[in-house]
This record gives C-alpha cells, structure tokens and sequence, in this order.
C-alpha cells in the first residue's frame, strides 16, 4: 500500500530520490533546495537509504562528485538552484556530453542580480543547451513521480542522458500538500537497477574517458547526443503510460493538454502556474470563452510535433512564461513555439512573462492574459510582450 | 474551498502551525495546501504565510488575496496594511493577544472575532514563549475546520506531548466574539 502524506515540494523530492535507491549522494545547501538533502542526510542517518552520502564543499563538487559515481557504473543523485547551478556549470555540461544518465532536482529560482533568494525559472531556462532533459512539474505529486520517470527515461540504453525534474521554488518547493508514496516494491518493478555499459571506472579494466577530440570526431558525439534527444521525445511518451498503467497517474507525457478539443484559444504554461492556468480556464470557459490549455512539460527535448499538433485549428495563442529570453523579448516557451510551428503570423500569439523574483502568477493575471487574447483573436500577428507588472509599494 | 492568511513573526512557528493543519486535514482523508511567505529568514521579522483547505484537489498554487479567515499570532503586526488587506466582510480574525476588544481597532469587516493570550499557555506548558501551538488551539475551536482530536495527535507527534496541553488549554479558553461584520 503506498502512503499518503502532506510533504513539501523539497522532501517530495526526498522521498523520489530515496525510492530510486541511488548509490551516490552529493550536494550543497542553497536556498531554496537545501531541505532535499537534510531529508536525504536524515533517511541516511536512520538507516532508511543505503546511498553514500558526500558532503562536499560547493556545487561544483558536488557534480564532479556525482560524475564519477555514475561513470563507476552508479546511480547518483543531487539537487541544487540558481547560483548553485551556475557554480556547477563546468561539469553540468559534462555530464551530458559524457552521455552520464542521472536526476537532479531543480528547485527554480531567479538569477542575480538585483540580488533574490526566491522564485523564477531563470536558472533552468538558461541551461537549457547544456545538453540535459529537462521537465517542468505543476505539483508535488509531479516532482516525486518524475523523479522515478526521470531515471528510466535517463537510463535508458538509447538515451542515456541526465534529467532535470524542475519545481517552482517556494511556490512548489515549500508547498506543503498531500503526496502519495509509492511502495518501495512497486517502485522497484517500475524502476530496475541501473547496469552502466558504456562507461565503467573499472581498474581491472582500464579505459580511457574523454581524451581530446577533434572536431571531426567531436561533431559525431554531438550528432549522436541530438539523436538521443529526439528518440527521448518517444521514449518519455512510453514510460509516461507504463507509469500510468502501474501508478493510475497519468501526466501525458511531453505536454498536458487541458479543454483543447474544441479550444479557439491556447495558453502555454510551464510548471506550477498550470493548476492556476486551468483554474482560469474554467472560469472563461463559463463566460463562453473557448479557451484550452497546454502544459509544456519537456523544454528539453521540445515536444514540437506535439505542440504544433495541439495548436492546430487555434486561431490565437499565448505562452506564460517564468524567466525571459534576453535578445527576444520574450519568455522561453513562446521562442520555443514559435520556432515549433514555423510560419506563426497566420495566428494571433504573444508572450506574456510573470512571476519573476519571487512575484506571484494570481488568477487575475491568467484570467486577464486569457481576455486580452479573446479580444486580440481576430487580429494576425505576434502582438507585444505582455508584462504581468505588479505596482510597487 | 477555504482560504486562510496566517501573519506572525519568524521564531513564532507559523509555517509549522500551519504545515500541521495540512498534515491533519491530508490525514484526515481531505485536502490542504500551504506556501509559506518568507521575506529575509530572521527570526522576529513578519513572516505570513497562505492557508487552503478543501475537499478536493487544490490546483492553484498562489497566493491568498481575499482570505475568510486571519490567523494571527503577534498583535504588533495589527497596524500593518497588509494584514487586513483584502479579509473577506464577515470574515474571522483568530487573534493572539492580551488586549481587550476596545482597544484593538480591527476593520468593521471582522464578523467573527477569536481572542486568545497565548504567551501565559506556552509559558506554562513549553516554557518558552511560543505561541503556534496554543493558537492552532484557537484555530480549531473558532473555525471548526479540522478535526481537534486528529490535531492535538499531530501537535503531540511534531512538538511533544507539553505542547498538546497547551492547545487543549488555549481550546478552552479562546474567546469567541460574534461581532456580525460589515455587510
């Protein structure tokens, strides 16, 4: 039987890790992550968790850390936000272009400066060419369950590329809401233990790791790392229904869709402003609005024959975005769709950004990014950035 | 769905007090959802924090702007502008303090109004002057929305056996006022 519990976002994250039985622990406290590692330190403390847990001196080691457990053939785990992950950068990149599969947790928060602690997905976004998946959770059910999704997809013998599950911070990560856990067993049929084939610190059989490459053999790994991306897109949708099978959740892998059937309008969310987002769509929907909702889950790899597929017949569309492009202004998602769906201005569309810092994405704000769509509908065309600017007091 | 503000200052146990309801509620079989507000993480700076609880799924995941009820653990937070703001009319105020009713000034929209001195409770119960256990005592008598006994098991298991006595005993002594309320 699994347990029901009221866990924070963070120890949601916890709890995910330690059902993975990962061998290696590794990391560094920065808000707001650090209560993933005191619940992971505290599960090893009380002998619940076998993993060696590394305390380490920064981010940088604590990915350096965990690169050589899974290039030993481990499974290892780490979390870390914002600064923390720029202090990681060197071997963040490493990690995926050494083809190393893994889980980190994101607990998103803004970048500096002007110097903040709290939310916005600014860190995540600006590591998206870093080589990594990367899938964004709506609630702290999500967060466990991807984490389990996260290293099948990761592990995978075709794939094998490390994974971002990426949460909120304060707004999922210190959340407190009801979670179920799932029995070890269960998780442990869903999940086998990880076997490494292609990278084994092994002195009995030495091999050498990353020697200097020239361009026309390193251009081949690249090619090789992009494959993998695409063949993730199918293999996220696979395990997304295997889990759904066992676990009766399903999230509908790359992207959710919410009202879109018979949807004249679209908005794009990513991460927790999504139950808000659907919150607001039943609102329009009751005032005869035909609005639908679409989730992007996955920014890496971008889901874009979903996406264009889940935007056809819509005359208007908006993305809500929780960081910027600089250079476009404009959020990541909407970048990303228009690239997606090609000739774009035959649709009314504009990027709406919110959130930033810390600041809340309200009802209000949705609801009125979904008004300023319905009214803009007939009009083609991108139209300008929409800023869900709060006054200052 | 409920929708509550919780107001105090750091040291005071509100993210506690309130990550507590939720696990009652979740145990309860119903649901709760809780973010807590932090500015800078010092203890005596304000600190709130935003309270839901429903009998379904809770999909929003943002702050409370028109809360019906108002937990309120430290009166010196009473002139703030935010602490009142946006408080529904005929809405309930669970207050901590040691003043009287006259001298409080509260908006005319409070309709319901709980008052309890929780500093003597914690003092002779945990010996220290921290007023979240005593004050989900309150919360619990004057809203009626969690289950009491599944509450002082989860206040026994999370802050220790003394802390229960002193919810049973702010329970007892919480003084509810009807003041009906602005309409």
């Amino acid at each position: 039987m699994s347990k029901i519990q009221a866990l924070t976002g963070n120890y949601s994250a916890s709890y995910g890790a330690a059902l993975c039985k990962p061998d290696v622990i590794a990391a560094y406290p920065i808000t707001p992550q650090s209560s993933v590692v005191e619940k992971l330190a505290q599960f090893s403390a009380d002998g619940e968790i076998s993993a060696s847990m590394v305390e380490v001196e920064s981010e940088h080691s604590a990915m350096s850390v965990v690169q050589g457990a899974v290039m030993a053939g481990g499974r290892a785990f780490t979390a870390t936000s914002a600064q923390g992950l720029a202090l990681m950068y060197e071997p963040y990149f490493r990690m995926s272009t050494l083809r190393l599969p893994m889980v980190m947790a994101l607990a998103t928060r803004e970048m500096t400066s002007p110097e903040t602690v709290w939310s916005g997905q600014q860190d995540a976004v600006s590591v998206r060419d870093a080589g990594w998946m990367q899938v964004f959770v709506e609630n702290n059910q999500e967060i466990l369950d991807m984490i389990i999704q996260g290293y099948k997809i990761a592990e995978d013998p075709n794939i094998l590329l490390p994974l971002n599950v990426c949460y909120d911070g304060f707004y999922l990560s210190h959340l407190s809401e009801r979670v179920e856990i799932p029995e070890q067993a269960e998780v442990d049929a869903f999940l086998p233990p990880y076997k490494s084939r292609h990278a084994i610190l092994d002195p009995k059989e030495p091999m050498a790791v990353d020697p200097l490459t020239p361009g026309n053999i390193l251009i081949e790994y690249r090619k090789s790392h992009l494959e993998a991306m695409q063949e993730a897109l199918a293999k996220i949708e696979e395990v997304n229904k295997e889990f759904a099978d066992q676990f009766g959740r399903n999230y509908g892998g790359a992207i959710d869709t919410y009202c879109m059937d018979d949807a004249e309008i679209a908005i794009l969310t990513i991460g927790s402003m999504t139950g808000t987002g659907r919150e607001a769509v039943d609102e329009a929907r009751k005032k005869g609005i035909k609005v639908g909702l679409i989730k992007v889950r996955f920014l890496r790899p971008f889901p874009v024959e979903r996406i264009r597929e889940a935007l056809k017949g819509v005359k208007a569309w908006a993305s809500i975005d929780r960081s910027v492009v600089f250079g476009w202004n404009s959020g990541p998602v909407f970048m990303e769709t228009r690239a997606a769906v090609g000739n774009a201005d035959s649709t009314c569309n504009f990027s709406a950004i919110g959130g930033l810092g810390g600041a809340d994405i309200s009802l209000d704000d949705i609801t009125g990014c979904i008004e300023t769509l319905d009214k803009l509908k007939t009009e083609p065309g991108k139209k300008d950035t929409l800023w869900f600017s709060k006054p200052v007091e | 769905m409920k929708e509550i503000r919780l107001h105090g200052r750091g040291g005071q146990g509100v993210v506690k007090a309130a990550q507590t309801i939720v696990s009652t509620v979740v145990d309860d079989g119903s649901y709760g959802q809780f973010i807590p507000f932090f500015g800078v993480e010092r203890k005596g700076s304000p600190v709130y924090g935003f309270l839901r609880l429903n009998d379904e799924d809770i999909r929003i995941k943002t702050q409370v702007y028109y809360p019906e009820i108002l937990l309120i653990l430290d009166d010196t937070l009473l002139d703030m502008p935010q602490t009142f703001a946006g408080l529904q009319e005929g809405g309930t105020v669970v207050l901590n303090t040691s003043k009287s009713i006259e001298e409080l000034n509260l908006p005319k929209t409070v309709g319901t109004l709980a008052l309890l001195d929780a500093e003597p409770i914690a003092l002779s119960h945990i010996k220290r002057n921290i007023p979240n256990t005593a004050m989900l005592g309150a919360f619990a008598k004057a809203t009626g929305l969690v289950n009491w006994d599944k509450l002082k098991d989860h206040i026994a298991a999370t802050f220790g056996e003394p802390n229960r006595l002193a919810a049973d005993e702010a329970y007892e002594k919480v003084r509810i006022i009807n003041l009906g309320g602005a309409a």
